[in-house]
């Protein structure tokens, strides 16, 4: 447990990239299993421990010492397991040999009943130090927040074993805790495990913004052009009976879009975007998508209020054959003959737009037929699909140029009726080396959401505040960790004033990205490239 | 204007640790009538510090006063300006290096254990285990004795006398770390840490922020003792100190200067360099390669605290009682007051209130958390 429980304390202070994948990487190469596969299954989200409760903590903390005292403590720390941790009144020493290891630990965890939680919880603190007693905590009440991704996680296995991080996601979902066929693989004491489970996420191709002088360089007949969709991006997969639905981070999302995941079978591997409504009738826009997302029911009324549907736009696997390394004409081919079968009101084709000239595709991004598209998508003709983000084959031009997904990094108390809501945002875009990203504040925005976001907003200010500046709170914002918000502006000046070098006219935040990992939010080079034109 | 022998006589008695109350109290010419005075009259705050009326003098006064006890050199309790000054060698020695010869007009030492009258009032000075040459001040008059305690450690330090506890009347104590919350870990594991850290990343400079007087020269210590032999660069800030230590016998091994100019961003990779907390994320580090920050601080157990400055390796080490420390030591003392300053009063207070123990906060100012 002490191993662990260090590693967690340095992942969430070290703010480099390369140097949280030595930490793991060193952690997976030192620790024996099964405990470096426990661990693995707490970075990537893998556990989840109902029976216990923070309240219930505290109720075990406060049988132990005076109460007053204890709010004295809370008061100053902030943050209540770190709390309980520091204050738990654990035996003279702990001894290391005695102390449990992190596989107890969570065996231990995943057995107990809500009955039997207290005693055991209490007889694992008595035997840990205080940052041991930090983690355990976090673990059993599923608080754990390090700024590591599973992708970060997965990154530092591949270069434990010298493999592509593509081999590890693909292999992801058919591994089980603590995940020792994986590591012995990667140690090159076994083979690769048989991915014994069915269905696997397929790690996704994702699109470069299109860049000052980009396309005068690419020659548009090597291309073809899509309708960028508002919605959000899905891999539907169905094999030997088993059917799922993934995020483009790999999160099944089965269960959030059961009348989807009803409505295909067979043996295949769909690409496309998420929308609300009925293809056949109608498109609907992405504020109606949001009563879908971020629930992990859903109500018969809601399924009736806001169907959703899938439209395609690639296939990576068909009736046996992965396809990913045929070139997109050839998967497009199969594609159009697959979508027609399946359930017309659940699924339909992304269409393909035409044009011979960029100038044309321009002034189609710029006037799309739609309202809840966004732009266009670029696809050459000849790419194989390829995991991740290459540069070349696949472009995304959007709309609206004047729109950027920033961070959240300050938020400050509004007036009259907003006054207990934090309510002005500033925000944020990336900066610096991929592995050093820095954030740069590029303007403030105080409306553009409703009511009910606001309240939303508002909660997740106060939960994941830094620092408190009279009526300013500064807010996580790294790239493992952060929210993103959609700014729309109406143009952009230089300015001298912001360390940015630029300040946004009009910035409104036009949507919450719940959805999108920080990390992905824009760079500064999208801001200043703007600005060119 | 004070001139002349500014502290009283001398004697050689040394005060015995029995109970207070049945002590046989013989000192000093001129012995108040012997009868039970209140604390207060003994010592009580003013805008200047803790005074004592019937001695005469102030102890640790934050403005310029004709007499001074000092309990040791970190500069919120040693300041420059007073017309005499009654301290350790130690500490006398130490604000000299940092204020010049003429930090005060005269200056008396006081070493461990022996009593000094002053106007019928006994002052003696023992060790408290914070920094070298720091001292508990034990004032005593009319079979009352009070002992002001400084700042003070129980957890053992290679660099200073171990913390010695004294029976008294009242006791005050500080109260840095007076919250259940600090609860100072073993030293030698903290610096593991840190040496393991050098394995792990030796192509980064690890700077540990370190207080200049007391901090710096014990974790340098405790690395010499947990097996690192390597060169380590100092700030100019902690140089003269640093020294000072090494020529009171205290082993650092091989310091070199850090403040050199040339070999932006590329000295001392895999190696330390101890400097002041100020420097952590200032300019002064982008000489050095990668720079890992380091920050050697009780305030450090607490995640917020190490985030807030861009900490990358927290080091819990205090020179400061912890929780347990406090608590341990107001028992020790046998005393039936506790008086509790600088820091978090209230908790310790409650403690007190909790265990039958006379508690109050004394409100002193111009006290600060001195980089701790
Ligand atoms: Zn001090």
């Amino acid at each position: 447990m002490r191993r662990f429980s260090e590693l967690l304390d340095r992942l969430v202070l070290t703010p480099s990239r390369n140097g949280k994948l030595r930490l793991l990487t060193d952690y997976f190469a030192g620790v024996p299993d099964p405990d470096r596969g426990h661990a693995l299954a707490a970075l990537t989200g893998g556990l989840d421990f109902p029976s216990v409760k923070p309240a219930m903590l505290r109720a075990l903390v406060m049988e132990r010492m005076d109460e007053v005292l204890f709010a004295y403590s809370y008061d100053y720390v902030g943050d209540l397991a770190e709390t309980i941790s520091l204050v738990w009144p654990a035996p003279e020493s702990v001894d290391e040999v005695e102390a449990p290891a992190l596989g107890h630990v969570v065996e231990t965890l995943s057995r107990v009943s809500r009955s039997d939680a207290p005693t055991v919880i209490a007889g694992l603190l008595d035997r840990l130090d205080p940052s041991a007693r930090f983690a355990l905590i976090k673990l059993a009440t599923g608080g754990m927040r390090i700024g590591v991704s599973a992708r970060l996680a997965k990154q530092a296995l591949a270069a434990l074993g010298g493999r592509d991080v593509g081999e590890i996601e693909e292999l992801w979902h058919g591994l089980e805790q603590p995940y020792e066929t994986l590591f012995a693989w990667l140690e090159g004491r076994a083979g690769k495990p048989e991915s014994a489970a069915r269905a696997l996420f397929r790690p996704v191709m994702l699109a470069h913004p299109v860049g000052e002088g980009d396309l005068e360089r690419l020659d548009p007949a090597e291309y073809v052009a899509e309708w960028k969709w508002d919605g959000i991006r899905v891999q539907a997969v169905s094999e030997g009976g088993v059917k799922r639905l993934y995020s483009r981070t790999g999160d099944d999302i089965s269960g959030a879009f059961p009348d989807l995941v009803a409505a295909f079978g067979g043996d295949v591997a769909l690409d496309g975007e998420l929308l609300v409504g009925d293809p056949i009738v109608r498109t609907g826009s992405f504020s109606d998508l949001q009563q879908r997302l971020n629930r992990k029911t859903v109500s018969k009324r809601m399924l009736a209020d806001y169907p959703v549907f899938m439209r395609c736009y690639d296939l990576l696997h068909w009736e046996g054959e992965d396809l990913r390394q045929r070139a997109f004409e050839e998967r497009r081919a199969v594609l159009e003959k697959v979508v027609p079968a399946l359930d017309r009101h659940r699924f339909d084709l992304s269409p393909l737009v035409a044009f011979s000239r960029w100038d044309e595709l321009d002034g189609l991004r710029r006037d799309p037929p739609h309202p809840v598209i966004e732009g266009v998508m670029l696809k050459r003709r000849d790419a194989v699909y390829s995991p991740g983000r290459p540069k070349g084959p696949w472009f995304k031009w959007k709309r609206d140029p004047f729109i950027v997904d920033a961070v959240l990094m300050y938020a400050q108390r509004g007036h009259g009726k907003r006054s207990s809501y934090y309510s002005d945002y500033t925000f944020g875009v990336w900066a610096g080396a991929e592995d050093d990203l820095q954030l740069v504040p590029v303007g403030k925005a105080y409306f553009g959401f409703t009511d009910e976001e606001l309240k939303l907003i508002d909660k997740y200010v106060r939960d994941n505040t830094v620092e408190r500046f009279g009526p300013v709170r500064s807010v996580r914002a790294e790239p493992g960790h952060g929210l993103v918000l959609e700014v729309a502006f109406e143009g952009l000046n230089r300015s001298t004033r912001h360390k940015s070098g630029v300040a946004m006219r009009f910035p409104r935040i036009s949507r919450l990205r719940w959805d999108k990992p920080a990390a992905e939010a824009d760079r500064i080079e999208t801001l200043t490239a703007l600005l060119a034109e | 204007m004070f001139s002349g022998k500014p502290f009283g006589g001398r004697s050689r008695l040394m005060i015995e640790n029995d109970t207070p109350d049945k002590r046989v109290f013989r000192s000093g010419k001129k012995s108040l009538s012997f009868r039970r005075m209140k604390p207060q009259d003994l010592l009580h705050p003013r805008p200047e510090g803790l005074y004592c009326p019937p001695g005469d003098f102030f102890i640790d006064p934050v403005r310029p006063v004709d007499r001074a006890l000092i309990t040791h050199a970190h500069a919120d309790h040693a300041r420059a300006g007073h017309s005499s000054v009654l301290a350790t060698r130690e500490t006398l020695d130490i604000m000299r290096l940092r204020y010049g010869k003429d930090f005060a007009e005269s200056r008396q030492t006081a070493a461990y254990g022996e009593t000094i009258d002053l106007g019928g009032v006994v002052v003696s000075f023992h060790p408290a285990g914070h920094v070298l040459g720091s001292a508990q001040i034990a004032v005593e008059a009319n079979g009352l004795r009070i002992v002001a305690s400084g700042d003070y450690k129980r957890h053992l330090d290679a660099t200073c006398a171990p913390f010695e506890p004294v029976r008294c009347d009242v006791f005050i104590t500080e109260a840095t770390f007076g919250l259940p919350v600090f609860v100072h870990p073993a030293p030698e594991a903290e610096t593991a840490r840190l040496i393991a850290s050098l394995a792990q990343f030796p192509e980064r400079a690890h700077i540990v922020g370190a207080y200049s007087l007391g901090k710096a020269q014990r974790i340098i210590s405790l690395l010499r003792a947990g097996g690192h032999d390597a060169p380590i660069l100092i700030h100019g800030a902690l140089a003269k100190i640093s020294r000072y230590y090494q020529g009171q016998g205290i082993r650092l091994g091989r310091l070199e200067p850090a403040t050199v100019e040339e070999g932006a961003g590329t000295r001392a990779a895999g190696q330390i360099v101890v400097a002041p907390p100020s420097v952590l994320g200032d300019r002064w580090t982008r000489r050095f390669a990668d720079p890992l920050s380091v920050f050697a601080s009780g305030w450090m157990r607490i995640r917020q605290r190490a985030r807030q400055r861009g900490v990358e390796l927290p080091l819990i080490l205090s020179d400061h009682a912890d929780w347990n420390e406090l608590t341990a030591t107001i028992r020790e003392t046998g005393a039936g007051e506790v008086w509790v300053t600088h820091g978090r009063e209230e908790a310790l207070v409650r403690w007190c209130e909790l265990n039958g123990i006379a508690a109050r906060p004394l409100n002193l100012i111009g006290y600060e958390d001195e980089a701790e």
